[in-house]
């Protein structure tokens, strides 16, 4: 009797009706695919996307030039040399990332002190030419200063938890 | 000249070279290709004799069937073609006493007709429209030679269970699926849940 | 024959025209046959589908189209160059020629032959060459696996596909195509689909197998092995085999449209109401309806099963179909006989 109900089964592809039905239910749910330039996924504050040097509200560079971030940075994909300027402070005079080397970990913009070196939620920026990887100490600042409201609007949300 | 003419020398001069090619060519893969298109052309010209249902009979059959096996071997085969050519001189007498017995054969029935005059075969009178060729051969097959089609099918049945009892060989330690067992298993068949509790921290 | 050279000129042309009023259209079903293959399977899956081109990704099919003429036809090294550029084209010619004797409509067809639906046949077994001479002429033993993979397979559900064929035979007593449609009249329940429900299933699922579509598409499985017989083929040569395996599933459709879903025929026909009006009367329109019915099928379907093993496509050919189709065959000669089936009521 099993045995010829299972033959039964088999002939009327009730298990393959089944199936198509599962597609066809499928076919007029809604789509959950955002459509990216025009929609975009929420991005966390806590994003580490582009790099950027901030400045102080009175044009002044956070940056000292204390090379914690290059002493921290895994990947050793910070350079910086210092010199002292007229006014007795210790400055950069240059500040280099290589794109290509940083994993994004976001130990530099923990180890900073003057929360100068960030990682914004800057995600979409690409390079046309090879040697663009390694962010200058002036793109850096340029990123810093196009972004500062974002940046610093992150940073306080997130400051309760610092 | 209408175009049926035309037509038919076209296809005849296509089908003549072909069936040259056939036999003439190095290559066994090109001979069977040049045979299609030998069946191709002839199946047309029999479109022009208005036997639409041989002609497409002969495509179905023959081009879509016979000769994909064929060309399923030969292209398999890894065929040298040198020592073929060896045996050439030594059948050659053979060979010529067979072609010239076909080639007697066939004029012997073409002059016991007459000769090659026009009258000796005159060309049949156009068929009624709404003639149907299938009908008409159906009802030939069907009635005054339903002995000879029917043994003509039994003899193709005892060929295939032929073939097939030929190739059916069990293998000694022969592994193989049985799909039909395959999807007839159960679940019980093949997972069991079993109850367990949790077991007591190892060590302090 | 009284017609002068002239005449059939004339009739030559107009031949002609008809053919490029069916061919035309053809091409653009297929070029948006695809697109409606990628909504259809995205639409299942969740996604979106093309959308990007054009409003809501209409363009897509002629994008794709461009960039497959753009691109270069690659010869393999040592490969048959005259079987090599012969064998997209072998494989599209029957596709688009069996369109010859389809009828749309009770009067619009090319050629209404009697010996139709063998001409069908034939022309779907000739079919055959375009991917064997594929796989040879490439050189390669992949594409030559492939290509007798996919042959072996088409071959054998040939068997099935004439068996399930043989059925409607029965049933209509005709050949002629036309003629098979006008025995189905008188609505929905009066098509052979119903008397011929196992042959019909048989022959949907046949169809899937010969034209190499999933879940029978073994030999070009995307997954696994990426493509079969036109691995070495790129470009505008893919294009047009592409396009010879798309008019043959349209193609599938149509047939299975003919032959078991009462053609043009209306299934409102003789009911109260909509009896009378437009949708009451058969149409181009409702072939048209049914067809794109079947060749959604075709995608649903891709969406939804996953891929046969070949040995099991074998064994469904010979072992399961050909003797259903055989058995159904005897039951439709009963139902012909002692008139169980009314031709054309």
């Amino acid at each position: 009797m099993n045995t010829i109900t299972r033959f039964l089964k088999s002939l009327l592809l009730l298990e393959l009706a089944k199936g198509a039905a599962v597609t066809l239910r499928y076919f007029f749910q809604p789509k959950f695919t955002v459509h990216y330039p025009e929609e975009k996924t929420p991005k966390s504050n806590r994003f580490r996307g582009l790099h950027a040097l901030r400045r102080y509200p009175n044009g002044e560079e956070r940056c000292i030039a204390c090379k914690l971030c290059e002493a921290v940075c895994p990947a050793l994909a910070i350079t910086i040399d210092s010199t002292q300027r007229e006014d007795g402070t210790r400055r950069t005079t240059r500040y280099e990332i290589d794109l290509f080397k940083c994993i994004f970990c976001g130990l530099c913009e923990e180890s900073c002190p003057v929360d100068s070196i960030v990682l914004t939620d800057v995600a979409e920026y690409y390079f046309e030419d090879p040697s663009e990887q390694t962010m200058t100490k002036d793109k850096l600042l340029a990123v810093g200063d196009r972004y500062e409201e974002s940046i610093a609007a992150n940073r306080r949300q997130d400051a309760a938890y610092r | 000249m209408p175009i049926t003419e035309i037509v038919f020398y076209v296809f005849s001069l296509v089908m003549v070279s072909a069936g040259v090619a056939v036999i003439t060519v190095r290559n066994p893969v090109y001979s069977a290709l040049f045979l299609v298109l030998a069946f191709f052309s002839s199946a047309a010209i029999w479109l022009l004799l208005e036997a639409e249902f041989l002609a497409i009979v002969l495509i179905l059959v023959y081009v879509g069937a016979v000769m994909v096996l064929f060309l399923f071997v030969v292209m398999m085969l890894d065929i040298n073609l040198t020592p073929l050519k060896e045996g050439f001189i030594r059948y050659l007498p053979v060979g010529i006493v067979v072609a010239v017995l076909m080639a007697a054969e066939l004029l012997l029935v073409i002059w016991s007709k007459g000769s090659f005059d026009q009258g000796a075969f005159p060309i049949p009178p156009p068929n009624p429209v709404g003639f149907s060729n299938t009908k008409a051969l159906g009802e030939l097959l069907f009635t005054n030679y339903l002995l000879a089609f029917e043994a003509a099918g039994v003899i193709l049945l005892v060929a295939i269970i032929a073939a097939i009892a030929l190739t059916l060989r069990k293998r000694v330690g022969e592994k193989r699926q049985n799909p039909a067992m395959q999807v007839r298993v159960q679940r019980d068949e093949r997972v069991r849940l079993v109850k367990m509790d949790p077991e007591p921290r190892q060590g302090n | 024959m009284s017609e002068t050279l002239w005449d059939q000129l004339i009739y030559i042309v107009i031949l002609l025209l008809k053919i490029v009023a069916v061919v035309v259209p053809l091409i653009l079903t297929v070029a948006y046959y695809t697109y409606m293959e990628r909504k259809v399977i995205g639409y299942m899956q969740l996604r979106r589908g093309p959308n990007r081109i054009g409003p809501a990704g209409l363009f897509q099919p002629f994008a794709d189209v461009l960039k497959l003429l753009l691109k270069e036809i690659v010869l393999p090294a040592n490969a048959n160059k005259f079987l090599f550029v012969l064998a997209p084209v072998l494989s599209l010619a029957p596709a688009f020629a069996a369109w010859v004797v389809i009828p749309f409509n009770d009067w619009m067809v090319i050629a209404d032959i009697d010996a139709g639906l063998l001409y069908l046949l034939a022309m779907s077994s000739i079919g055959v060459y375009g991917l064997i001479i594929a796989g040879w002429a490439s050189n390669s033993k992949y594409a030559f696996l492939g290509s007798i993979r996919s042959c072996a397979q088409m071959v054998s559900y040939e068997i099935a596909m004439g068996f399930a064929l043989v059925g409607v035979l029965i049933l209509s007593g005709s050949l002629n195509l036309t003629e098979i449609v006008l025995a189905q009249q008188g609505g929905l329940l009066d098509w052979f689909w119903l008397p011929l429900l196992p042959l019909f299933v048989v022959y949907i699922i046949s169809g899937l197998a010969e034209t190499n579509r999933a879940p029978f598409d073994v030999a070009e499985g995307e997954s696994e092995i990426v493509a079969g017989f036109h691995v070495e083929y790129a470009g505008a040569a893919f294009a047009v085999f592409f396009l010879a395996e798309y008019a043959n599933m349209i193609l599938i459709s149509a047939l299975t449209a003919i032959l078991f879903a009462g053609g043009w025929l209306s299934p409102f026909e003789g009911l109260w109401l909509v009896g009378d009006t437009f949708l009451g009367q058969g149409s181009i329109f409702w072939f048209l309806l049914k067809t794109v019915f079947f060749m959604y099928l075709f995608l649903w379907w891709r969406a939804t099963y996953p891929r046969y093993r070949y040995d099991q496509i074998m064994r469904l050919g010979w072992k399961v179909f050909v003797p259903i189709t055989m058995g159904w065959v005897l039951v439709a000669a009963v139902f012909s006989v002692f008139g169980l089936v009314v031709r054309g009521s």
